[in-house]
């Protein structure tokens, strides 16, 4: 079965980057342009891996994945964070809203696709 | 003919051939969009007297260059019969009114001489060369400096 | 394309986005914004320019980026507040992105002067905290290679590993999977594992969300410990782990062996029994999420070429003459003049119209970007010149044809130089003038009758006339002995060669001056005007078509020859019977409208269609407004219709021709020229002003 990833991400580049990683590797991937958006595309698509920013409008990474971990039915979908800090402390407040971990940017596909395969059942 | 087509030198180049009052010119067919009927052209103010005005060429506004009063002939009055070649100038268009189209002509580069001394300057600034064919005296014309130079007439 | 290529377009294309949320951003935070939402797009406009910039390994940018976003962070966490002075450091830095952004599309990115001299600022303004987090960041950029154990050779020196890994509940809190660690495990070598149960309570203690589970694993490769311990790190601190080197012949064999494929699969089948009983207990927030996602629902918009559009533009036109063409034939042709045919024939007309106003509007778009980049220009002839100014904005959303606003650009810049250099005074003349020491430049777009009006007005000295007026005369413009109205005056700064900078300053003097900006804009289809009050400031006006496809005018002849007039010069056609025509000698004739004489202009003669007519009795006049609001009568021998018609460029195969401001292709399919009637009435040749004088005294 093809495995259904969701982006969630305001950057277009940042999306269609993911997008041309991820489908090469042979996902489907679907996308969001925000946590609020995410949350929409989350329950009309069912994906089985969530890839998202943190620092986004309408509603930040950490709010889109609290309100993913408080949703009963999407609780156990991993979530890794986009990252461009090194920065410990926003990874472990990240970790700490529920995410599954981390891709820090830029990211090459493989180091993607690695971190994706560490998480999806 | 064999032999000719073997060396690399030369190239054989297609031109389209036709008639403008008692003379013949060609103009390559690689620059050639399209040949019509003449279509009446609407005036454009303050051009000169070589430009016949403007015509709808499928939406274009495209100008038409008398040939003849461009190269400094007496100018005619277009009938029905009369023909417009459509050449690319550059990013430009325009057409070229001439009396009939007469012939496609192959002609090898090498057979193109270069223009005689004795034209006046006003025929060297659009005549590439001329080709001597079965007693006929056939000159290239080049579309560069058919058009007016925009910045002239800008600045009148 | 190379798709690489294409993400690198998008995001080029998106950096000019983000430049301009982070300057309307910093705009309004200067303005006093502090809402947080304000400040958190400013930072993730410089956030997300150095996360693209990554990608595409454009150091310098992301370098740039990197100490102005850690300085927004602190605005951000509210450890810094910006003082004005921040700001405008802010604002600098932004311009700085932006050419920053501009020469790494280009390929040219040299770390210059600017941008050190900035990020020195930076690190002042934020404690030099800068260089720290950038060595950091640059950490972050380095690539760490994935091992992977299938493509090298096999190696005598082979590590065995035991791997003792109790995850906690945390770790599946956040979704982690045992299953997919050991997958990641096992491709690093050989993995064998064993199962620890001894931890699992009966049922009735159960817990659902509880983790009794542990594992000893025992993995023989080629990679290093820090390989080993990479797949653990989403779950560190989620779990006991213990990764042991151990040698192959003194491994202790797990207590119960399984092969991964047996564990695996028993993972697998426990899995969705966990999760089901984790759904089960857990609490039911959705019904407060639902409206929230609603709320969610986007203006969907989609990207199309501008190529796309523009054939579809020209179809249309296309289509608009060929329907004028055809109702103009059936209408001609005597046998049918059915009622029906007729209707039909209108409602084409309408719905063609409604087409092509539905297609226009693809193309409009809102001025602000164009204003946006005239606000940078503010800045830096306020920083060369030392005057304190600020821009005010009005009127951004006003939609204009994309075409217009993008060959606005360049007019406009001039006249916003000319406004901050020319216009406003410095601080101390402004204080002693009794002015605030900060002088305003107002942009104002708004829709008016069909057209976009564009004011740029400033509150500095206002035209010095009487300094204008002996530029004008030492240049031979006007006799020294002139009696020229102030709007006369104020007019003088539009004739070709005039620039009032009595020293040519490096901010306004690059070889342009207002007669070229007021040509680019008839070029355009419009109209510039000027108002000045001496101490209290100028405006200038300018009007503007709404679209460059089409225009409204109506169709006139001149000797057999058909012309269209723009609509909106005219005022009205008036009667001209012999005792209102005044001769002045010359050729030259005035028409008395009501009370009012104006210039009479023969366009037969004066386009060159024919020579000066001696008969003025005969024909129509019309009466046209210049853009300088001043009135002339144009003499034509018939009008024929009014009718909306389809610009065509006479420039695209020609070229410019005084007088003419484009063709049209009419019913017929003929073509016809539209006149430029500002050029054919406006200050013509020199004898402009000699023209008018007498007329100033008639009237």
């Amino acid at each position: 079965m093809t495995v259904t990833i969701l982006t969630v991400d305001d950057s277009r580049t940042m999306r269609d980057m993911l997008r041309m990683a991820l489908v090469d590797a042979g996902f489907r991937v679907v996308q969001a342009e925000d946590g609020l958006h995410g949350l929409d595309v989350l329950r009309g698509e069912q994906p089985q891996v969530v890839i998202t920013d943190i620092n986004m409008p309408r509603m930040d990474g950490f709010g889109f994945i609290e309100a993913v971990r408080q949703d009963a039915q999407y609780r156990a979908i991993p979530i890794l964070v986009l990252t461009t800090e090194s920065d410990d402390e926003k990874k472990l407040r990240a970790r700490r809203a529920g995410a599954t971990g981390w891709i820090v940017k830029p990211f090459d596909p493989a180091k993607l696709i690695a971190a994706v395969r560490r998480v999806a059942a | 003919m064999i032999e000719k087509s073997l060396n690399p030198q030369s190239r054989e180049a297609e031109f389209v051939a036709f008639r403008s009052g008692s003379l013949e010119f060609c103009i390559n067919i690689m620059s050639v969009r399209e040949i019509r009927g003449w279509t009446p052209a609407t005036a454009i103010p303050r051009a000169p007297s070589y430009i016949r005005g403007v015509i709808n060429l499928r939406g274009v506004v495209l100008p038409i260059v008398d040939l003849g009063v461009r190269l400094g002939l007496p100018g005619t009055e277009p009938t029905a019969r009369h023909v417009i070649i459509v050449a690319q100038v550059g990013e430009r268009a325009a057409g070229l009114l001439v009396d009939s189209v007469s012939d496609i002509l192959s002609v090898e580069d090498t057979s193109i001489q270069p223009t005689p001394d004795v034209a006046s300057q006003l025929a060297r600034m659009f005549v590439r060369g001329v080709i001597a064919m079965d007693g006929r005296m056939i000159s290239v014309i080049t579309m560069d400096n058919v058009l007016p130079a925009g910045m002239d007439l800008e600045a009148a | 394309m190379d798709p690489m290529a294409e993400i690198r377009l998008t995001f080029f294309q998106e950096c000019e986005e983000q430049l301009t949320a982070l300057e309307n951003g910093l705009l309004s935070m200067q303005e006093g914004d502090s809402d947080s939402e304000t400040v958190n797009a400013v930072f993730r406009a410089v956030h997300s320019i150095k996360g693209g910039a990554g990608a595409f390994k454009l150091n310098a940018l992301v370098s740039f980026a990197h100490i102005f976003e850690t300085a927004l962070d602190r605005v951000r966490s509210g450890d810094l507040v910006p003082d004005s002075d921040a700001m405008k450091l802010f604002l600098r830095a932004a311009d700085a992105l932006a050419d920053l952004v501009s020469a790494s599309r280009d390929g040219g990115v040299e770390v210059t002067a600017p941008y050190l001299a900035i990020e020195e600022e930076f690190n002042a303004l934020i404690g030099g905290g800068g260089a720290a987090a950038e060595e950091d960041e640059f950490a972050g950029l380095e690539f760490r290679p994935i091992i992977t154990a299938f493509d090298e050779p096999p190696s005598p020196a082979r590590n065995v590993f035991t791997i003792r890994f109790r995850p906690l509940r945390e770790l599946f809190a956040k979704a982690n999977e045992p299953l997919a660690l050991f997958r990641e495990l096992a491709r690093l070598g050989t993995l064998t594992s064993a199962c620890d149960i001894k931890n699992l309570p009966f049922l009735d203690t159960f817990e659902p969300e509880d983790s009794y589970l542990s594992w000893e694993l025992r993995l023989e490769t080629e990679s290093q410990r820090a390989a080993v311990k990479e797949v653990f790190d989403f779950v560190e601190g989620d779990c006991d782990l213990a990764i042991e080197l151990a040698q192959p012949a003194t491994a202790t064999p797990p207590p119960q062996e399984m092969d991964i494929t047996a564990i695996l699969r028993k993972v697998r089948e426990e899995a969705p029994a966990i999760a089901a009983a984790a759904a089960a207990a857990a609490p039911q927030p959705e019904a407060d999420a639902a409206p929230k996602a609603a709320k969610a629902a986007v203006q969907p918009t989609i990207r199309v070429d501008l190529d796309r559009v523009d054939r579809l533009i020209n179809l249309v036109g296309e289509l608009v003459i060929n329907q004028a063409m055809l109702t103009q034939r059936v209408l001609h042709s005597s046998h049918v003049r059915d009622r029906e045919v007729t209707s039909s024939l209108e409602e084409l007309e309408r719905l063609t119209r409604e087409i092509q106003e539905s297609v226009m509007a693809i193309r409009a778009q809102p001025v602000r970007p164009l204003f946006q980049r005239m606000s940078r220009i503010v800045r830096e002839v306020a920083d060369a010149t030392s005057k304190d100014v600020r821009l005010r904005t009005e009127g951004e959303a006003t939609e204009v044809d994309k075409t217009v606003v993008e060959l606005l650009a360049d007019p406009l810049t001039h006249m916003i130089r000319n406004a901050v250099d020319h216009g406003l005074e410095g601080p101390e003349q402004r204080v002693a003038a009794g002015k605030p020491p900060e002088g305003t430049v107002k942009l104002a777009a708004a829709h008016r009758s069909g057209r976009v009006i564009i004011e740029v007005s400033d509150d500095g000295q206002g035209i010095n006339r009487p300094r204008v007026l002996q530029k004008a005369i030492a240049n031979g413009l006007v006799p020294p002995d002139a009696q020229l109205s102030d709007s006369e005056i104020d007019n003088l700064l539009f004739l070709p060669g005039f620039s009032t900078a009595s020293t040519v300053s490096n901010i306004s003097g690059r070889g342009v001056g207002m007669d070229v900006v007021k040509r680019s804009i008839q070029a355009l289809g419009g109209r510039i005007s000027i108002s000045s009050a001496p101490g209290q400031g100028s405006t200038f006006t300018l009007s503007l078509p709404l679209t460059l496809a089409v225009l409204d005018g109506i169709v006139v002849t001149v000797d057999e020859q058909v012309f269209v007039i723009p609509l909106t010069a005219i005022v009205e056609t008036v009667k001209h019977e012999p005792s209102r025509i005044h001769h002045l000698g010359d050729h030259s004739f005035v028409l008395r409208v009501r009370d009012v004489l104006v210039p009479l202009i023969d366009v037969g003669a004066e386009l060159g269609v024919r020579g000066p007519t001696s008969d003025l009795r005969s024909g129509v006049a019309i009466l046209i407004e210049t853009a300088n609001g001043t009135r002339s009568a144009l003499l034509v021998d018939n009008i024929q219709d009014q009718r909306q018609v389809v610009i065509k460029s006479l420039e695209t195969n020609y070229m410019r021709v005084d007088g003419i401001a484009a063709a049209t292709i009419l019913g017929d399919g003929r073509v016809a020229m539209i006149l430029d009637v500002d050029a054919l009435v406006g200050p013509r040749h020199h004898d402009w002003v000699a023209a008018e004088t007498p007329l100033a005294k008639a009237s």
